[in-house]
């Protein structure tokens, strides 16, 4: 039974997605209210699930299904998933039906400052059927356990991304998406060629990725392959200097789909590089670490540098993802348990934390047409409820202590700080380095708040309408959930914490010091 | 010396068990009022009274409980929850020092809630006000009760937000909302120092929380400790308003007069003293290098606050600058060591009764007269004003340090202490007490003596019991506190299980020749006050000044250096980022793309439409392939 | 002896490639590609005689129903553009570019 679990979860949005582009023409509503039910199936299954993974069976991976796909080539279908991968799941799950509930509207065309509408290219329930295969893909690309599975879930989520963006998009969307789809496929690519490589010259005829744990040994051979790797993963998460696809997609996709694009599919990239470029590739990993981390670093400081700057809201929190995509590559390289575990629940952290923060200028920009920040003014004396919803997502933004992103961030700095990894000078000042950014954090979100929410209210601002239970429903899940996990992160670092284990024992670093504490209490 | 008791675990029930309510009833009622929202309009207020209330109830019943228990017994922690797994529990420490700072908190703070229900009735938004003010109560106590420096941090950012929610409750005004960030941003500065202060200690003695830190700091080296304890003197700074983080706290008074009393006087301000005190022995130990610095960084600001408070107008600035000053002398005196630790914590007690009272006193004043804090437009108050009048005098003299009332003793014992273990900083706090005579007995003659200078519609009138009560319990305290807390060293036995007590206990001695000094300079400071402010005429418009008066009323030109130093560099750099960013990275993106394109665009030129132009191309490919092959020797 | 029909062979398909690429008229270059068929036609059968086995002139056989295929395609597409735009000259349909 436990086998079917993944198949499940995957197959729901899929039927859900069909029964949607199936539905007859008009059925605009209709078509929500299935998408909206489909999701919230697929939230629950994943709930259930992973309330079971504590004590379901399994070594590392659990649910694990396996079936045969391209026999000839040893490719597998195969699920499982470990702590890591659940906890990226049940965001996914999380995510969607906030989103669909979000985006209600954002199908019928965006407004723009001048009262114009640009209208979608497609049709409402196209946007949504895309929505639900998007679902079935993210859910896809954590799970799968065949390397060549990843693979085509990797590329394949590009599908349905690119004509969200650019058929229901602002202005801009065709370049916006273009670019989008020609930076992931670059980096795509690259991965085929490791991933063939590493089928050849493993040489065990099979993509599944247990099996080919440390197969490769030969130094030179390693780094070749996790360039391949790391270059594509790079460009998702995205890492300086290959970031600036993310302001042009995330400021132009309609505030759901930037949700998804920054919440999940750049977590894909970090998701990667814990799972496939650490492990696969150990010794290149190490060697390449100190270029990684100063990467990293520079995209904690320049994103919050470049993000204080921004005069447009959604390219200022797509630059402040960029910071905080910084933090996770910086936790993850720092390979220590404190620090990949820290990062693992940023991904999840920052998930939720910019989640609220897009919806909430998703508002914001719905009612006034216009994302720029100077348009605005004095929200908070006529709409309350939504300048506080986005003052507390801003806050979660900034990290601030008793906020669910605090936590993580706290734990990536300090496991870099205390990191054991060779070179943990390099670490030491990494960690300093980048704990300036709570600095620039303030700077970038309190001036944002102090130009839209504070002030005189601006004249086109005062016929603002406060939310409405819909959009009251779309926050206060995610509002409870930053401020839970801030005081309460001990049930998803307990799911996430024997994963990054094996990760590190894959990885030959131990931490003893770490080891010993977690036994002792 | 003597060190402090060891932490034991709690296991009992009772009012200590229970502490956690402390903390969870304000925030239930900051939650309440703020997601029932507009519904509780009507009795938010009494709520956010009612849950402030109740949390010194608690905190009096586990003072109780803890008077209870033998001196070896009073460091209590309560196990919470389980926080970061492997790293921090959440947990409470009830000792003397956090329980003197709950009665505080609650007890001070409980009596602000009150006067708020008077201040802000005639605001529209005053349940949201009221939710704030929990919300601060809630992570305060959260601070001082955390037996972690994780905890602590929470509460210490907690207080940040409340503080920035409270000075910018009046959003609309674009000087609140400015001030608002500064003194989050500013913070912030201070809380890196902090942050990273977090990691070395993490690193070196692989712990967070209080009671394990005891017994694992013998181990580490000087250097490692005098890192530690720099870092934290910076998170000090800032959330304490001492140089070079000063800058802040004037702006703040942009909030509602009772935050300036609650969170810019009595408590929150107070939080660095705290910190120092609370990690006195594990990183400031007796003679340090970080115990220096921390004494000299209460001793220049204490100066600098003092100089400041001489030439302000604007009655709250006035009392801003004072405010700093006096946390001054709180820092100085905790940078003595333990000896020092008990003056600093009464200072603060003290100060944190007598400041919330003339803040209190000074929000009654702007009350009867239209919100105006200019005090150049004030004079002759005291007929109108009695009960504020008398209440303000009590303060001004326990500030100023008049013989036997609270602040006498509390200062005079830090100066006396600074003047034996470190005589140049002791005789700098000398002079700085001269100078709050000056400014102290300055603002009273302005406000409440001389001639009126009041605007035209300016009708003064005493405000309603429900803000003159908490005056007059204040003031009360304000009278007695002091003495009563220093005299037969009350204080410094009850706080030594927390912070260790030196060998041999001070004696205070009423006739001293710091005393002596000090009585003798606040006098002259309070008799040339008398001769510019009370017995002169007070001209309405502020006149021109002299350099140093210039120089005081620029904040020291605190402001300017940081302008100049740091926001335009900064606005440079991000400016610069910007342009490289979309010019530099983005600008090689779209060359690129722009350079395929266009070679792409010539290369299509080649299909001209003309069928014999491509037949000629087949041809000759052929032939070349054809070529190939027979060079190769394939055919 | 088959080297004749080989050099008769190769200025066939010359004269016939020149012919396609100097000729404007769209049935005359549709001759000269017949006659490029055609001499790979003589080619196949030659060296079918040359080899001694039968496979060259099959081949000689589809190549000879792919011409005639051929001619019908064309010749329609010739008529078809003659109606339209009163021209057999191939340069006149050169809208198909880049």
């Amino acid at each position: 039974m436990s086998e079917l679990w993944l198949p499940i979860i995957m197959a729901v949005p899929v039927l859900g997605a069909i029964v949607v582009a199936l539905l007859p023409k008009g059925g605009d509503k209709l078509a929500k209210q299935v998408t909206l039910a489909v999701s919230l199936v697929v939230l629950a299954l994943t709930l259930v699930m992973a309330f079971q993974f504590p004590g379901a069976a399994g070594d590392r991976f659990k649910f694990e299904a396996t079936y045969d796909w391209i026999p000839t080539f040893g490719v597998h279908f195969g699920v499982g998933v470990d702590g890591v991968a659940l906890v990226l799941i049940a965001l996914s799950a999380v995510l969607v039906p906030i989103v669909v509930l979000a985006s209600w509207h954002d199908a019928d065309g965006v407004k723009t400052a001048d009262g114009t509408v640009v209208a979608p290219k497609r049709s409402v329930k196209t946007y949504f059927s895309l929505l639900l295969v998007l679902e079935a893909m993210m859910i896809g690309v954590f799970a799968a356990t065949d390397i060549f599975l990843f693979y085509v879930f990797f590329e394949a989520m590009l599908i349905p991304m690119y004509f969200m963006i650019g058929s229901y998009g602002g202005a801009q969307r065709s370049y916006a998406a273009v670019k989008f789809l020609l930076y992931s496929l670059f980096g795509g690519l690259l991965m085929l060629v490791a991933v063939i490589g590493l089928y050849v010259i493993a040489g065990k005829q099979t993509f599944m990725f247990p099996e080919l744990v440390g197969v490769i040994q030969d130094p030179a051979t390693q780094k070749w392959l996790f360039a391949g790797f790391f270059i594509a993963f790079a460009i998702k998460a995205p890492l300086w200097p290959v970031h600036t696809w993310l302001p042009d997609a995330a400021a132009q996709a309609p505030a759901g789909a930037a949700v998804l694009l920054v919440g999940v599919l750049d977590k894909v990239g970090t998701f990667g590089m814990l799972r496939f470029c650490l492990e696969l590739f150990p010794d290149a990993a190490k060697a390449f670490t100190m270029p990684i981390v100063v990467l990293a670093v520079i995209s904690i400081i320049y994103g919050a540098i470049v993000a204080i700057g921004q005069t447009d809201m959604k390219r200022l929190i797509a630059y402040t993802s960029i910071s905080h995509f910084g933090f996770i590559v910086l936790g993850v390289f720092a390979m220590s348990q404190v620090s990949q575990a820290g990062a693992t629940l940023y991904m999840v952290n920052h998930g939720f934390a910019t989640g609220a923060l897009f919806l909430a200028a998703g508002f914001l920009i719905a009612r006034r047409g216009s994302p720029h920040i100077a348009d605005y003014g004095g929200v908070q004396k006529v709409a309350p409820l939504l300048a506080g919803f986005f003052l507390i997502a801003g806050l979660a933004g900034l990290s601030l202590p008793g906020l669910s992103t605090f936590v993580s961030e706290f734990m990536v700095m300090i496991g870099a700080y205390s990191s054991t990894a060779s070179g943990s000078g390099a670490f030491v000042v990494a960690a300093i380095v980048s704990a300036t950014a709570v600095i620039l954090a303030a700077v970038y979100i309190l001036w944002m708040v102090q130009r839209t929410l504070n002030g005189p209210t601006a004249e086109p601002v005062k016929a603002f309408k406060d939310l409405n239970a819909r959009e009251i429903w779309v926050m206060a899940p995610l509002i409870a959930l930053i401020i839970g996990f801030g005081f309460y992160p001990k049930p998803l670092l307990d799911v996430i914490n024997p994963a990054v284990t094996s990760t590190l024992t894959n990885v030959h670093v131990d931490n003893p010091a770490i080891a010993e504490k977690g036994a002792g209490q | 010396m003597e060190s402090p008791a060891e932490i034991i675990q709690h296991t009992a029930g009772g009012a200590i068990g229970l502490s956690w309510l402390m903390i969870v009833l304000p925030l239930l009622g900051a939650l309440i009022l703020l997601v029932l929202n507009r519904r509780t309009d009507r009795w938010g207020h009494l709520l956010g009274v009612a849950m402030s209330l109740a949390s010194f109830v608690v905190a009096v019943l586990a003072f109780v409980e803890l008077l209870g228990l033998g001196e070896a017994e009073r460091r209590q922690a309560v196990h919470l929850y389980e926080f970061i797994p492997g790293m921090v529990d959440m947990g409470l420490l009830i000792d003397p020092l956090s329980i003197s700072f709950a009665l505080l908190i609650t007890g001070v703070g409980s009596l602000i809630h009150i006067y708020s229900i008077g201040y802000m009735s005639h605001d529209p938004d005053r349940r949201r006000f009221f939710a704030y003010l929990n919300l601060f109560v809630a992570a305060m106590l959260l601070l001082v009760l955390s037996d972690n420096y994780v905890g602590l941090f929470i509460g210490w950012e907690g207080v940040g937000l409340a503080s920035y929610l409270l000075i910018g409750f009046w959003q609309f005004k674009p000087s609140a909302a400015v001030a608002a960030k500064k003194a989050f941003v500013v913070n912030r500065v201070g809380d890196l120092g902090l942050l990273v202060g977090m990691f070395i200690v993490w690193t070196s003695f692989g712990t967070l929380a209080f009671a394990d830190l005891g017994t694992k700091v013998g181990t580490a080296s000087d250097g490692t400790l005098t890192a530690i304890g720099l870092l934290f003197l910076l998170g000090a700074c800032g959330k304490s308003a001492q140089l070079p983080l000063q800058s802040w706290l004037l702006d703040a008074m942009e909030g509602p007069t009772p935050v300036s009393a609650l969170i810019h006087a009595a408590t929150m301000v107070t939080a660095g003293v705290y910190l120092v005190v609370r990690s006195g022995g594990f990183f400031f130990p007796e003679g340090s290098p970080q115990a220096l610095a921390v004494a000299i960084v209460g001793a220049a600001t204490l100066l600098a606050g003092a100089i400041i408070g001489c030439a302000k107008d604007d009655i709250k600035k006035g009392l801003a600058g004072s405010t700093m000053s006096q946390i001054g002398y709180m820092m100085l005196g905790a940078g003595l060591g333990p000896v020092g630790y008990a003056f600093a914590i009464g200072h603060l007690i003290t100060h944190g009764f007598f400041k919330a009272n003339m803040f209190l006193g000074a929000g009654s004043v702007m009350h009867g007269m239209n919100d105006e804090v200019n005090m150049r437009k004030y004079g002759g108050l005291r007929k109108h004003m009695p009960i504020t009048f008398v209440t303000f005098l009590v303060g001004y003299l326990a500030i100023i340090g008049f013989p036997l009332l609270s602040g006498y003793f509390t200062k005079d014992g830090i100066i006396e202490t600074a003047v034996h273990h470190q005589p140049v900083l002791g005789w700098l706090a000398v002079l700085g007490a001269g100078l709050t005579g000056f400014y102290m007995s300055r603002m009273v003659f302005m406000t409440f003596f001389g001639e009126k200078r009041w605007d035209k519609d300016a009708h003064p009138h005493e405000s309603p019991a429900v803000m003159t009560w908490p005056l007059i319990i204040l003031s009360i305290g304000s009278l007695f506190l002091g003495g009563y807390l220093i005299l037969s060293n009350r204080l410094m036995l009850w706080l030594s299980p927390a912070v260790g007590r030196p060998e041999v206990l001070p004696e205070f001695h009423f006739l001293s020749t710091p005393g002596l000094a000090t009585l003798g300079l606040v006098a002259v400071g309070a008799a040339f006050a008398w001769m510019r402010y009370g017995r002169a005429t007070v001209p309405v418009v502020a006149p021109r000044g002299s350099f140093l008066t210039t120089f005081a009323r620029r904040d020291l030109y605190g402001d300017a250096i940081n302008e100049s130093l740091l926001m335009r560099p900064g606005q440079w750099l991000t400016r610069f980022a910007v342009y490289f960013d979309n010019r530099g990275i983005d600008g090689l993106v779209n060359g690129l793309a722009a350079g395929i394109g266009g070679s792409s665009g010539r290369l299509r030129r080649l299909q001209t439409g003309f069928a014999r132009t491509y037949a000629l191309s087949i041809l000759i490919g052929a032939a070349l392939v054809t070529g190939a092959l027979l060079l190769v020797g394939n055919i | 002896m088959t080297t004749h029909y080989l050099i008769l062979s190769g200025l066939l398909f010359a004269i016939g490639a020149i012919g396609v690429l100097t000729r404007r008229n769209a049935i005359v270059v549709f001759m000269c590609v017949e006659l490029m068929l055609n001499a790979c036609n003589l080619a196949f059968v030659t060296f079918a005689r040359q080899v001694g086995n039968l496979e060259g002139q099959i081949i000689a056989f589809f190549v000879m129903v792919v011409a005639a295929a051929e001619v019908v395609v064309g010749l329609a597409i010739i008529v078809t553009i003659f109606r339209t735009r009163r021209s057999a000259s191939v340069d006149d349909v050169n809208l198909l570019k880049y």
